[in-house]
């Protein structure tokens, strides 16, 4: 599955584009962001998490957005079954969510299994006053659970033998969006 | 594959590479480092306003303990609720083990009820061992007889390394009954995998003669072996195993191989103290030195539910 082979759907400048798109929809709805908390999912949620805090911070000069990580792996509901996700990533959440509109963040949203255990974790910080989802891709055909983003950078309409993969510049050295198929040829 | 998906799928399949935990013996360090590392989100999880989280959910467990426990028993049976497992507790007093039921017997009687892990406690060593020889589920030692105390070593290491991040050359004493301790036994396996140098302290007549075999040195001079070590691990005598006399009196045992404040001070350095309890007050530890808070005796209790719940919570995987 080398990047050769991989096709690139969305490259450096579109995606800057949507993160601001993202980041003005957020502005547009929660203004001040006084109760408001960004919680981006273990392990790629985090990173667009923390790129829209940034966003908000410079495009609209709200200091004070709460941010957290969630991992969701204790959560899941395919705990010993097949291929299990073992190894659980870092939470880090300082605040409780009680009575606060919570903004769960993740890179790709697929079957909908790990937002139903988002749903559920978050709870172990309170009861929120909303939840609201927001992706950069939504996989909108796979879908397994009846969840949706109220916020979505782009849909993809990808079949089941085909991965996304999204690409930070600081980890990964550029900032793209993949797909490919599973066993590494050209979609 | 970007770096970090990559890093994230490799994390996603590791195992451990045992299906029991018999003891430290039989597990290897990639295995204690992954139990670490889920005790450390499992230490997040217990630290949380809600400490529940539903992952064994469908798992049923049974804790067999045949001998008296205070710490062990409920720090397991935590471990499970924080898990959500389904629990079973059976104590041999008032069983029909009285009535003359083997212990192979009575643990297919329980495991026909459809449970699905063992923790088992027992006077005999070799017990744990012995029944998963003979039964077919996952079996958990939580001590048998002067053999192993798998989960006391993780924890106590587990607390180590919070202290110092890597337990590799440090240098560990231990004190008091090496030979009728499991947890010694158990913590020289670890200390020894992890890198530890290690010694044992204590009255001659306490020190078992293979102690050579595990590498591991004799100090019979408490105040040099203490000068010596980052670690005092203090030992509790263990007179309900004892059918000799192996020293002459609990005064001059405490003098010679009891910890105090004052021999605290004398040594001049800062060292870690810990004990995995009960502790016999005034006898291998003085008061003033654990009410002095230079000990690590609570948070090694704390990190036992966090290690316990990452020890089922990676064989349950296995299930």
């Amino acid at each position: 599955m080398s990047v050769l082979n991989n096709k690139k759907i969305l490259n450096a400048s579109k995606l800057s584009l949507i993160l601001n798109r993202l980041a003005s929809q957020l502005f547009e709805k929660h203004d001040d962001f006084s109760d408001v908390v960004l919680i981006g999912l273990q392990p790629r949620g985090t990173i667009l998490s923390k790129k829209l805090k940034k966003l908000i911070q410079k495009n609209y000069s709200i200091n004070n957005v709460d941010i957290g990580f969630l991992d969701v792996t204790f959560f899941r509901d395919d705990f010993g079954r097949g291929d299990k996700i073992l190894h659980a990533n870092k939470t880090a959440i300082d605040f409780i969510v009680e009575d606060k509109t919570v903004i769960l963040i993740d890179d790709v949203l697929y079957t909908g299994r790990s937002i139903r255990a988002a749903l559920s974790a978050i709870q172990s910080f309170g009861r929120p006053r909303k939840v609201e989802l927001l992706t950069l891709i939504d996989r909108r055909f796979s879908r397994h659970l009846p969840i949706q983003p109220d916020y979505c950078g782009i849909q993809v309409d990808s079949i089941n033998n085909q991965r996304l993969t999204v690409k930070w510049s600081e980890f990964d050295g550029e900032d793209a969006v993949y797909i490919f198929k599973k066993d590494g040829k050209k979609t | 594959m970007e770096r970090m998906q990559y890093i994230y799928l490799k994390k996603m399949g590791k195992k451990l590479s045992v299906s029991n935990l018999l003891g430290i013996k039989y597990i290897s360090e990639n295995d204690i480092n992954l139990i670490f590392e889920t005790s450390d989100n499992f230490k997040e999880v217990i630290n949380r306003k809600i400490k529940k989280v539903p992952s064994l959910r469908d798992i049923t467990i049974a804790n067999l303990f045949f001998e008296n426990s205070t710490r062990t028993k409920i720090s397991f049976e935590l471990a499970q609720k924080r898990l959500s497992a389904d629990i079973v507790n059976f104590s041999s007093s008032g069983s029909s083990i009285k009535k003359g039921e083997t212990l192979a017997d009575t643990v297919n009687n329980i495991l026909s009820m459809k449970v699905d892990m063992v923790v088992m406690r027992h006077p005999s060593p070799g017990a744990s061992v012995f029944l998963s020889n003979n039964v077919d589920s996952c079996i958990i030692n939580a001590g048998d007889g002067c053999h192993e105390h798998p989960t006391q070593a993780l924890l106590d290491a587990f607390t180590l390394r919070e202290r110092f991040g890597s337990l590799s050359n440090k240098k560990i004493l231990i004190t008091g009954d090496i030979m009728h301790s499991r947890v010694a036994l158990s913590n020289i396996f670890i200390y020894k995998k992890l890198g530890a140098e290690v010694k044992v302290c204590g009255p001659k007549s306490l020190i078992p003669k293979y102690i050579n075999d595990l590498d591991v040195a004799y100090e019979s001079n408490f105040d040099v072996g203490l000068k010596w070590c980052d670690v005092a691990s203090m030992l509790r005598i263990q007179n309900e195993r004892m059918r000799d006399s192996f020293f002459p009196t609990t005064r001059e045992y405490s003098t010679q191989f009891g910890l105090d404040l004052q021999r605290l001070k004398s040594i001049d350095k800062e060292i870690v103290i810990t004990h995995p309890g009960p502790i016999n007050r005034g006898v291998e530890l003085n008061s003033d030195v654990i009410d002095s808070g230079k000990t690590v005796i609570l948070d090694q209790v704390e990190n036992g539910v966090a290690v316990r719940m990452a020890v089922m919570y990676l064989l349950a995987a296995k299930l």
